[in-house]
């Protein structure tokens, strides 16, 4: 399949010397979810800026369905959709004249601007809230309306930059839902997260950006296949019997087992056999486990050990 | 039906209007309904924004007005007054030019702008373009105060002239004042920004008193500069008197043009810019 979205080595330095891009170069395959995952800071935004048309880059290069977002920027701008963290919607304005606003702006006539807005404010749950201007919206309501106007010339590229940033609970699962949604009705979506737990749930292939910088490249599943194997967690009740279980365990398989607390963690590189290996072993020497528990490495584990200062490592973002 | 409606095959093309060359200006008016909308949703801002000119007509009328004598103007100091009013009060409404691009750069609402395949111009033209309808209103309103404390116009179409001569102004000087909100950091300080051009310009110039009343190295700076050829302009049109109002126009429109022609580039540029 083509590529809906591809980046060249992008290279973006502010005012001031701030290094926000230093090479990015990303392939996101048509119909599909694309994560760009990174902390505060890494550059995320301003990827996305660039690949809107808002911002020219540096160096390196970009095109979007075909187009260059430089030198074709129009032609650009008629296929892309942006929801950006900021929820840039006007305040005075009620939601269905927002929509409506938009839809001018990309040109649909004005009756099909205004059909269109309510069409996506009933399936946003706005319609109750259509005439009250954005002042009265909570939070959550604002980012469903963002991204309903990012809709509505239904774009076949779309680009999200934290849609769940600071959302609640149940609004970042209902963002989650409208996103599986599109990426099933056929959209290319590029989304950016600092949640590692959405870009594993979201998008089919992801980057993970640090410092202007790719630092990795995959599947989530791939990712966290590069870090480890599945990890089965004993946990033995005691510290006593978690020190004599480890002695038992240790010195038989590549990868040793590691104490945590009153849990060992061991590796299973050998799969199923390993478990039942093991277990035997404990048996043999009266240990039985109290607890047992076989886990996958989270996105989490990855991140800490590509950047070294995980996820939530706080940093302002370059804007200016 | 949900599916249908947020994604779905890309046939928008269908419903979109032609492209024509119209399409800057269509997109400016879009611009521009946005912001007088926004307008309509603050009636505070609007009555305010209308009762400081009031005010300063009260002020002028009856505080400081009984000690500023003009002999050669008919109907007295209120009919010197009143076209002052009018040029000082919309060089006062540019500002809200200059307020409002900084709130939607800060806002982030220029960048969602940025993003879609509208005029680039429009931003700019649609911000402008609502500043002069609300300038309208405006002047009509100060127009019925001014009539209540005794202004009286020379002629009608007179009179017309002269408003339409000060509209033309003002919206050449909120190019100006696009600058100035594209180049603060934020909307509180766009306006703080702002004040330090408007004052001199609206009062060291024949707005309120006689030129001939102040010293002499500042008369030069007075007579000439734009908003008292405004005022003159507008005066002699509005009110009549002594003064020829074709001089007064010409200078004026020669101020127009320039400041629209410097004006404009900068305030583009400076947007084309800003990131």
């Amino acid at each position: 399949m083509a590529n809906a979205i591809e980046a060249t080595d992008l290279v973006k330095t502010f005012k001031g010397g701030v290094r926000a891009l230093e090479g990015v170069s990303l392939n996101v395959e048509e119909g599909t979810v694309f994560g760009l995952l990174g902390p505060n800071g890494a550059g995320k935004t301003t990827a996305v800026r660039i690949l809107t048309t808002i911002l020219r880059p540096d160096s390196g290069s970009a095109r979007v369905l075909g187009h260059d977002v430089v030198h074709e920027a129009a032609a650009v701008r008629s296929c892309i959709g942006l929801a950006g963290q900021y929820a840039a919607v006007d305040e005075n304005l009620t939601g269905r004249e927002n929509i409506r606003m938009i839809g001018q702006l990309t040109h649909l006539t004005r009756k099909a601007a205004t059909a269109r807005a309510d069409e996506l404010l009933e399936r946003f749950e706005l319609t109750d809230a259509a005439n009250r201007p954005l002042k009265t919206y909570s939070g959550g309501m604002r980012r469903r309306l963002d991204l309903a106007t990012a809709l509505v010339d239904r774009p076949p590229v779309l680009f999200l930059d934290e849609p769940t940033t600071g959302l609640d609970p149940y609004s970042r699962v209902a963002m989650w839902g409208v996103i599986e949604e599109l990426a099933a009705a056929g959209s290319t979506v590029l989304l950016t997260t600092q949640y590692l737990e959405e870009a594993d749930r979201l998008a089919d292939r992801l980057v993970v950006v640090d410092h202007g910088r790719v630092i990795a490249e995959g599947t989530s599943e791939e990712l966290k296949a590069s870090l480890g194997a599945t990890v089965l967690d004993l946990n033995m009740g005691d510290d006593v019997r978690a020190k004599q279980a480890l002695d038992v365990l240790t010195g038989r398989w590549p990868r040793e087992p590691v104490l945590a607390g009153t849990t060992v963690e061991l590796q299973l590189d050998g799969g199923a056999r390993t478990v039942t290996e093991a277990l035997g072993l404990l048996d043999e020497a009266d240990l039985i486990p109290t607890t047992l528990a076989m886990r996958e490495p989270s996105l989490d584990d990855v991140f800490l050990a590509l950047t070294g200062h995980g996820a939530e490592a706080e940093e302002k973002e370059a804007v200016t | 039906m949900s599916t249908v409606a947020i994604a779905g095959q890309f046939d928008a093309a269908a419903q979109r209007a032609k492209t024509t060359p119209w399409r800057a200006v269509l997109d400016a008016l879009v611009i521009m309904e946005r912001i007088l909308i926004g307008y309509t949703r603050i009636p505070e801002a609007v009555f305010f924004s209308s009762v400081q000119p009031i005010m300063f007509v009260l002020l002028f009328r009856y505080v400081f007005g009984g000690a500023i004598h003009v002999t050669d103007i008919p109907g007295g100091y209120v009919n010197f007054l009143m076209p002052g009013i009018f040029v000082q009060t919309v060089c006062f409404g540019s500002v809200q030019t200059s307020i409002g691009l900084a709130e939607d750069l800060q806002k982030g609402i220029i960048e969602r702008f940025r993003s879609l395949p509208m005029a680039r111009s429009a931003v700019l033209a649609g911000r402008t373009l609502a500043d002069l309808v609300r300038n309208v209103l405006v002047v009509a309103i100060i127009t019925g105060v001014g009539y209540a404390v005794g202004f009286r116009i020379h002629s009608v179409p007179g009179f017309f002239a002269g408003v339409a001569l000060l509209l033309l102004f003002a919206y050449c000087l909120s190019w100006g004042f696009a600058v100035i909100g594209l180049s603060a950091p934020n909307s509180e300080t766009a306006q703080v920004m702002a004040f330090p051009v408007l004052f001199p310009l609206t009062f060291a110039a024949g707005t309120f008193v006689p030129v001939s009343s102040m010293p002499g190295w500042l008369q030069g700076f007075a007579t000439y500069q734009p908003v008292s050829e405004t005022v003159a302009a507008a005066r002699a049109l509005m009110v009549g008197g002594p003064a020829e109002a074709a001089d007064h126009v010409v200078w004026m429109l020669g101020w127009c043009v320039g400041l629209l022609v410097v004006l404009e580039p900068l305030a583009v540029r400076r947007y084309r810019t800003r990131t």
